[in-house]
């Protein structure tokens, strides 16, 4: 195949991957783009089996290895993407960022390796930057899986002079790129990929709670930008043209999603640098809450005459997404007016509620976003809140200081009625107390959201 | 390739990322990240043109081990979003 069928091919693949991220901007075409940009993806790597690049011949060399690894590869993907449950979808993607940076870097180090004295300075450059940034998505990806899967803290961590630490990590980072740029040699690439693996944890580490999904994107578009660097070296349009689209679509999604929560873009990324550490050992004081019982809930359904269901990521652990529903469509029968009031960041990810009410065919015009729902609390007898915490916490309006002061809420503190159904009085994601669990008219349901949501529909049932 | 032609993909390239992107409903933040990084999964292509001019175990070694991990990112990936969008069906 000539260089130029090559290249016209790899601009199609690109042409492909615009078409997918244009698609995915809207729900009518959101499937059809992922399918568009996995068409661009195969052809772009058959084609690579049928050109031969200056100085080699085809077949491939190490072909059977290249064809073991893709397989490889393919064993591990498919199944982990096919059987992830929705509740873990947001690490999953955390954990494809990550590889795919980590492959970045592998690739930057190879050809560095490979290339030796022969390699320009401006080859170098992109080198380098490709080993640092991808080095720094896989590290702080890896973290991001392990906050939100929950092996580890999901709060902020952050260790006295943390910000010095950091800092003098991201000059040493600097300053050995400098000495590969000079020097060349595999020993101070090593020692920078090792620096970089440990910025990318340091930098991720001081991130808590809410803010992590807006991280996730901006490592996104970070493993965007290696590829495109990769694209350079390697002399390939193709990733040129993916990397770069991957990067600029990332950060402009990134400053979306941001918005859409609230939080300030730059408060995110640095708040590494300003963080103070948080004084946790201090024991939460024992005070009274109301709690009921299921028959409660529903005596006070049974009488309300509209109702909103704030669901969280409770719901979606509890999968009660179909249990809801059912109480729903009872109260729809008995007469009632019921809303979903789903904000834009409940569960673990952006449209991670619109995506599991679908599931269980929840009508999309019972879903209200958060500027339609807001406005009506004051008309709302009973709002329900489901396994959320965070995003109805009149902290984040009123208690300056707070980790999630700023981010918009849904305002069920509005309605007659408050009703809780939790596992326990433990915090949401962020960790902050929710001074509304004590609201005189708050009822508290404890258990289990799908169990404590069989329960009422029952008991409404029997009415 | 000429510098200039390269600094002139990366520019138009930014500009259209920046643009098909730039109205989206929070709804669909998910699903486009998630495709986004399946979109970066070509890193693939790189790592298998390094496996073939790799001329060292330690250069195979490294090129098998990115292919492995850019498999997993780019058909992964393309699964995982496919599988959050098909919740998204028969919605106006």
């Amino acid at each position: 195949m000539s260089r130029t069928l090559y290249d016209l091919i790899g601009l199609f693949a690109g042409v492909c991957f615009i078409l997918a991220l244009k698609g995915l901007s809207h729900p009518k075409t959101a499937r059809r783009g992922n399918k568009i940009g996995a068409v661009g993806a195969t052809i772009a790597t058959l084609v690579v089996f049928f050109y031969a690049n200056e100085g080699s011949s085809l077949p491939l060399n190490n072909l059977g290895w290249i064809l073991g690894a893709v397989a490889v590869g393919a064993l591990i993907g498919v199944p982990a993407a096919r059987k992830v449950q929705m509740t873990q979808m947001p690490q999953l993607v955390a954990l494809f960022n990550g590889v795919g940076g980590g492959a970045a870097a592998l690739v930057a180090i190879v050809e560095y390796l490979h290339l030796g004295n022969t390699a320009t300075t401006a080859e170098v450059i992109f080198t380098v930057f490709t080993v640092i940034v991808g080095c720094v998505s896989f590290s702080g990806s890896i973290i991001t899986f392990l906050k939100l899967q929950e092996l580890m803290t999901t709060r902020p961590v952050v260790f006295p002079g943390g910000r010095f630490v950091i800092a003098g990590t991201l000059v040493a980072v600097l300053g050995v790129a400098v000495w590969v740029v000079s020097a060349l040699g595999t020993t101070p690439l090593l020692v920078l990929a090792a620096l970089s693996l440990l910025f990318g944890v340091l930098f991720v580490l001081p991130v808590g709670g809410a803010d992590v999904p807006i991280v996730i994107s901006l490592l996104n578009a970070f493993t965007g930008l290696t590829v495109a660097a990769s694209g350079y070296v390697l002399n390939s349009v193709l990733l040129i043209i993916a990397g770069t689209l991957v990067g600029a679509s990332g950060t402009i999604l990134t400053r979306l999603m941001a918005e859409a929560m609230g939080r300030s873009l730059f408060g995110t990324l640095f708040g590494a640098f300003t963080a103070k550490p948080q004084d946790t050992s201090g024991v939460a004081e024992e005070r009274p809450v109301r709690s009921g019982s299921p028959d409660d809930v529903a005596i006070l359904l049974n009488y309300a005459r509209r109702v909103v269901i704030v669901p969280g990521f409770g719901l979606a652990v509890a999968q009660a997404q179909h249990t809801v529903r059912e109480l729903a469509d009872l109260m729809i029968a008995k007469g009632i007016d019921v809303a979903y009031g789903i904000h834009p960041v409940a569960g673990r990810m952006p449209g991670h509620m619109n995506v599991l009410l679908a599931e269980a065919n929840v009508p999309y015009d019972q879903l209200l976003e958060m500027d339609e729902v807001n406005p009506t609390f004051g008309q709302t007898d009973v709002a329900i809140v489901i396994g959320a915490n965070d995003v109805v916490n009149p902290a984040a309006q009123n208690s300056p200081g707070c980790p999630i002061y700023g981010m918009p809420i849904l305002e069920v503190s509005n309605a007659a009625n408050v009703v809780f159904l939790k596992r326990s009085m433990r915090p949401g994601f962020a960790g902050i107390e929710n001074e509304l669990l004590y609201d005189p008219k708050t009822m508290l349901l404890f258990g289990d959201a799908k169990a404590s949501l069989t329960k009422v529909v029952s008991a409404l049932k029997a009415l | 390739m000429s510098a200039v032609a390269i600094i002139s993909i990366f520019t138009l390239a930014v500009f259209v990322g920046f643009e098909v992107v730039s109205k989206v409903s929070s709804t669909l933040h998910t699903p486009l990240m998630s495709g986004a990084n399946a979109i970066h999964g070509v890193i693939l292509v790189g790592a298998i043109i390094v496996a073939d001019h790799s001329s060292t175990n330690l250069e195979l070694g490294l090129a098998v081990a990115a292919i492995v991990l850019a498999t997993i990112n780019m058909v992964g990936g393309f699964v995982v979003t496919d599988r959050m969008l098909e919740m998204f069906k028969g919605k106006k």
